[in-house]
């Protein structure tokens, strides 16, 4: 990364980003605005999320409307696991992890066979049918949802999560994690295969790439990071819930990618931050803050489609 | 094993089907004519259903208010399609399912100011709240019936429009080659309306036929709607024929499912499993189904032509 770049809009706004990040337990003090450090810690967990949609959708062309599945199972993962008086870090996190990819792998290998808007509606399908089944299982609280009584363990006195701030910085580390190993992966030989498919699927295959196996690991491998992002929510939340795979969860995903600029490493952190902290502040203004919000996501769809990185990159161009 | 009990259910299940084929036939059309997936289909039903509500106690009576109905939600439908959704028709998949998701949470949300949480409903005149009993001591609800053949003309009517008139025609000629039917100086733009309009009817009808049962209540729709995917993924997207078919199938194996699928289970293992289980399993049955029927033919039961 050179130095040159970071004096760019873009660069400048995507310093911020991190910045905001970084900083937020010490400037919501001092503002008086205690919670922001709270809505900043879910700031970050939701954009793992959005990091691992965006690298399926918006590099490899695979519009998952189902996304939201993986988080919770994720979190199910680490409240069940809980809810058995497991609470080692060591097993909740690599369980959370390998069962997110485990489903990821049969949600994919059967919707990866269909395409375009079949995909669509098929991941949609699945993610409602595991919503339903957690809404089914009396056992871990229905729909009520289920309390967790302790955070993961690490089994080490300088490391707990207990401690607000080793959360808050945990889950910073695990985002700046995720956001690297997305720009990795997309420059990778592995991406440029995942990304040729998503432009000509049909080039891919004919030059011998089996495109199916690519666009599948790609897909375990955001299921995965997906699940991250859940277990991270239920250390945070010390609760899960259906609600967490609810299909409108998965549509806002979508838009917190879209918003922030689809296609681009920092896109997803952007967005998913413009996202929460909008729904946030129109959410105190008034409850019916949907009224507002359906309408503005249909203007930015149809008038601000490359979102706010696309936006400052076509400013860039003009200007530099 | 109750017989009368079994063929209870599959009234049922069969009147969730017409449901959800009225609703998936709309959805099909529209997309398999403009090519767009219209998330926000699930609003029309719940439109219709509120419409209906509102004609019914306005007018006191139910069929005059939901006949009202009917041309209001047609008139609904062509003025979301004027103002937002025909832009919508050259962009891109992904465009077109965030601004349907838009019009949902702003439709829901306006549905919840004006009505509150618990919504509204119809009553049911006295003249319609009587069973019918079949030939086999079969009771089933008249209102029940009334959907089940209202459900079934329209299919047939249906099947009229598409394959004997001239509309329908175009609509078939549309759905295989858009670009070709507007160059051949068919004023594709009017089609367009038209088709969104008819599916807009027809979920909105299905809103209105269901609303005495269940009631009028701000996101009904989308539950309705998720299924009503599952039934056109299954059947094949842009085939009516397809979405009847799947729909009747969904309708009565989810149906069913819900019903027998504890009893089933108490004959391999003992009470709790089946208790924990059954519910699991029968709310997963017709996204099972889909997946099987996906991985042996991934175009569904009867893909369009030339796709």
């Amino acid at each position: 990364m050179n130095l040159q770049k970071l004096k760019t809009p873009l660069g400048i706004y995507n310093t911020i980003l991190v910045l905001l990040c970084i900083l937020m337990p010490v400037i919501a003090p001092i503002i008086g605005q205690e919670f922001y450090t709270d809505v900043f810690a879910r700031i970050m967990i939701v954009t793992i999320a959005a990091i691992s949609l965006n690298l399926i959708m918006g590099y490899g062309g695979m519009i998952s409307f189902g996304h939201a599945v993986f988080v919770g199972i994720g979190g199910y993962a680490v409240g069940i696991l809980a809810s058995h008086g497991i609470e080692s870090a060591y097993i909740q996190w690599p369980v959370g992890i390998l069962m997110s990819g485990f489903f990821a792998l049969i949600i994919g290998a059967i919707s990866l066979r269909t395409r375009g808007v079949y995909f669509i509606m098929i991941t949609l399908a699945f993610a409602q049918m595991i919503y339903f089944l957690s809404v089914s299982i009396e056992k871990y609280g229905s729909d009520d949802g289920l309390t967790i009584d302790a955070r993961s363990d690490f089994g080490v006195s300088f490391f707990d999560l207990n401690d607000e701030m080793t959360m808050y910085y945990t889950t910073f580390v695990l985002m700046c994690g995720c956001l690297y190993v997305s720009y990795r992966m997309i420059n990778s030989r592995f991406g440029r295969v995942v990304r040729a498919a998503k432009s000509n699927d049909e080039r891919m295959h004919t030059i011998g790439y089996p495109t199916f196996g690519y666009k599948l690991t790609a897909f375990v491998i955001a299921g995965m990071m997906c699940g991250l992002s859940g277990l991270l929510s239920a250390n945070f939340e010390d609760f899960i819930s259906p609600d967490m795979m609810f299909w409108t969860f998965s549509g806002e995903l979508i838009f917190m990618v879209v918003l922030g600029g689809m296609s681009t490493i920092m896109g997803p952190l952007g967005g998913a931050m413009i996202f929460l902290f909008l729904s946030e502040v129109l959410s105190n203004i008034t409850n019916s803050w949907h009224l507002i919000f359906g309408p503005f996501l249909i203007l930015v769809v149809l008038f601000a489609r490359g979102g706010v990185e696309g936006f400052l990159a076509k400013f860039e161009k003009r200007n530099g | 094993m109750n017989y009368v009990l079994l063929a209870e259910q599959f009234f049922n299940g069969f009147q969730l089907g017409i449901i959800l084929f009225l609703v998936a036939a709309g959805l099909t059309l529209i997309f398999g004519i403009m090519d767009l997936v219209n998330l926000a289909h699930g609003t029309l039903y719940m439109f219709g259903a509120f419409f209906a509500s509102t004609f019914v106690a306005l007018t006191d009576s139910m069929v005059l208010g939901m006949i009202i109905a009917i041309p209001a939600m047609l008139a609904a439908g062509i003025l979301l399609e004027v103002t937002i959704l025909r832009t919508l028709y050259e962009r891109n998949h992904l465009d077109q399912v965030l601004a349907t998701f838009g019009m949902i949470l702003f439709f829901n949300e306006l549905f919840l100011i004006a009505w509150g949480p618990e919504g509204t409903g119809i009553n049911l005149p006295p003249y319609l709240t009587g069973m019918v009993t079949l030939p086999g001591g079969i009771a089933v609800p008249e209102y029940r019936m009334v959907i089940i053949a209202s459900g079934l003309l329209i299919a047939l009517f249906l099947y009229l429009l598409v394959s004997k008139t001239r509309i329908g025609m175009l609509i078939r000629a549309g759905a295989s080659n858009r670009e070709m039917v507007g160059a051949l100086g068919i004023n594709i733009k009017l089609l367009f309306t038209l088709v969104f309009g008819l599916g807009a009817v027809l979920a909105g009808f299905a809103g209105l036929i269901i609303t005495p049962i269940t009631q009028a209540e701000s996101g009904m729709g989308e539950s309705v709607l998720i299924l009503a995917f599952v039934v056109i993924v299954i059947g094949g997207i842009g085939s009516i024929k397809g979405a009847f078919i799947a729909a009747m199938l969904t309708g009565i194996i989810d149906t069913m499912g819900r019903s027998f699928i504890d009893v089933a289970l108490l004959q391999i293992m003992d009470t709790v499993a089946a208790e924990t289980a059954g519910p699991a399993i029968s709310s997963m049955m017709i996204y099972i189904l889909m997946a099987v029927i996906l991985a042996i033919k991934p175009s569904g039961l009867f893909p369009p032509k030339g796709a």
